[in-house]
């Protein structure tokens, strides 16, 4: 019973000192951030692994689950006769949650989990301290231009999720449902609004993209420099990183609401 | 700063060092002199590379001063220590060479991030550090595809590749096949006659060793236990020493690990000893 109260205080204490380290690493990184944009071919660089390489699972992604939102909301919406809105049902959907929730899901495990291995293995082998010995910051050329990579990415993924998912309902809509295409877009239109359901999923999809970075970078700069330290690294990764999402998503969704 | 009027390079003063509790140095005092190669041997886990992260200021000491070209390493600011380490180069134990990058960009990675030289002008210059290890023909290929004592003369490479004054090699004959151990053992000395340098090789290949350096310390327990010229060493009656360098089984350094009784650990029964006839047991 002791063992276990303590296990419990000493798996509090060092959650709570991993988001405290976490939070100086964020701080570490902004201040590391200069070469990241003086330099922004190396971001680019980044860029194109964590967001270029993630496309086709996030387009493909994106497609498929619009095409089921689609078909989900047909097989409800008929019930009330209101199948022409099923544009609506989709677009909102997918814009307000899906777009962001899923493409960050996508993103931890697809993206994240390549930044902490790649990392991980700089560290295992001595890469990163070989750098620091040639006088070269390894915050400011290794790690951050990867955080920027994956918080400029994620929201471009999003919007392209979200885009391809709306594209997906409307396949299914016009060939399947057999809904006008005129009637589609323009209830798409006019129920969605810029601010309330644009602007809104592109907020969370910018604090999920920087969440994850600072999450994946972390872990691969703290991962044990073992083969099996890394890929417990990896792992954790991908587990906070959906855990986090989730929660944010809680969080910010609660901010959002007009209450109207 | 200029280094003192001894003319040594590196000196390390009186230094303690612990991980945690386990002390890993204890009071070790050396000096390296300017351009020669000094080699620091010992057993696996004696804290000879402890000792190269102290002169490069990965580590700082919990007493006394490291002092490299006559600058206390421990007193400097993180701009102080990088513009140290620009004078530095160091070949890690198994090359570190970045990945994702070619041998020739490897080489170039520093000459790109601390100069403006033009394209043109970085090209000559690897050309040149990779001719000087025999690998010329190996600029496009990638780490992955070098064989270990290859890659080691490549990282040998990118660790002169902006002419350090210091160059510290961290076991650099380690898993190498004899002739590749030869070769990095002569381009390590030719180096640092080609480029004036001082070099420091933190090794247990005794062989070799005693073939290239000017001078040797040999650590123990976190001490240094004996050091010489090379003709010294040879002829040295210091048990340590003769042990290391005729690679004896036991000796200072026991070939047992410290452990209980082995009898009992098997659970045998205790073995009497052996009384003569006629003897009083």
């Amino acid at each position: 019973m002791i063992d276990a109260i303590r296990n419990l205080g000493s798996r509090g204490i060092s959650s709570v000192w991993r988001a405290g380290a976490m939070a100086r690493f964020f701080m570490l990184i902004l201040a590391n951030s200069g070469m990241s944009f003086r330099r922004f071919q190396l971001t680019i660089r980044e860029i194109y692994f964590a967001g270029v390489m993630s496309l086709v699972i996030i387009m493909v992604s994106g497609l498929f689950i619009g095409m089921v939102l689609g078909l989900q909301g047909f097989e409800t919406l008929q019930r009330y006769n209101a199948e022409e809105t099923m544009g609506v049902l989709v677009a909102l959907t997918l814009l307000r949650e899906l777009g962001p929730v899923v493409t960050a899901l996508l993103f931890a495990s697809r993206a994240g989990s390549a930044i902490t291995a790649e990392i991980g293995l700089m560290k295992a082998t001595e890469q990163l301290k070989a750098m620091d010995m040639m006088a070269i910051d390894p915050m400011s050329r290794v790690v951050a231009p990867r955080f920027w990579a994956g918080a400029i990415s994620m929201p471009v993924l999003a919007a392209l999720f979200s885009s391809t998912g709306i594209f997906g309902g409307y396949l299914v809509a016009i060939l399947l449902v057999g809904i006008d295409s005129g009637v589609f877009w323009s209830n798409l239109h006019a129920a969605v609004d810029f601010r309330y359901d644009v602007l809104n999923g592109i907020v969370k999809s910018v604090v999920f993209g920087v969440a994850i970075s600072i999450i994946a970078t972390f872990e691969g700069f703290d991962a044990d420099p073992t083969a099996e330290g890394v890929a417990r690294a990896t792992t954790r990764t991908v587990v906070t990183s959906a855990l986090t999402v989730l929660l944010l998503d809680l969080i910010l969704t609660g901010f959002m609401l007009r209450g109207d | 700063m200029s280094s003192s009027p001894s003319q040594s390079f590196v000196e390390i003063d009186n230094v303690d060092f612990s991980y945690g509790k386990r002390a890993i140095l204890k009071g070790i005092s050396l000096n390296v002199p300017k351009g020669k190669v000094v080699a620091i041997m010992g057993g696996s886990g004696c804290g000879k590379t402890t000792l190269l992260r102290l002169i490069g200021g990965q580590l700082v000491p919990s007493k006394g001063m490291v002092r490299v070209d006559g600058q206390d390493i421990a007193a400097l600011d993180r701009d102080g220590m990088y513009a140290m380490r620009r004078k530095m180069g160091m070949l890690f134990q198994f090359g570190a060479l970045f990945t994702d990058m070619s041998v020739f960009d490897n080489i170039a990675f520093q000459l790109r991030e601390h100069t403006t030289l033009p394209e043109d002008m970085i090209r000559d210059l690897v050309l040149m550090k990779l001719d000087a290890v025999g690998l010329r023909g190996t600029a496009k290929l990638f780490p992955a595809e070098l064989s270990g004592g290859m890659a080691r003369r490549v990282a040998l490479a990118r660790a002169v590749a902006l002419d350090p004054m210091l160059i510290m090699y961290d076991e650099p004959f380690a898993g190498l096949d004899p002739i590749s151990l030869s070769v990095v053992g002569q381009t390590i000395r030719k180096l640092n006659n080609a480029l004036g340098a001082t070099s420091i090789v933190v090794t247990h290949d005794i062989v070799e060793s005693l073939q290239i350096v000017d001078y040797l310390y040999f650590v123990s327990e976190g001490r240094i236990v004996g050091h010489g010229s090379p003709d010294e060493i040879r002829n040295s009656d210091e048990p340590f020493i003769r042990q290391f360098v005729h690679a004896e089984l036991d000796g200072p350094v026991p070939f047992h690990y410290p452990a209980g009784n082995y009898h009992e650990q098997l659970g045998l029964a205790p073995v009497r000893p052996v009384t003569p006839k006629g003897s009083r047991p």
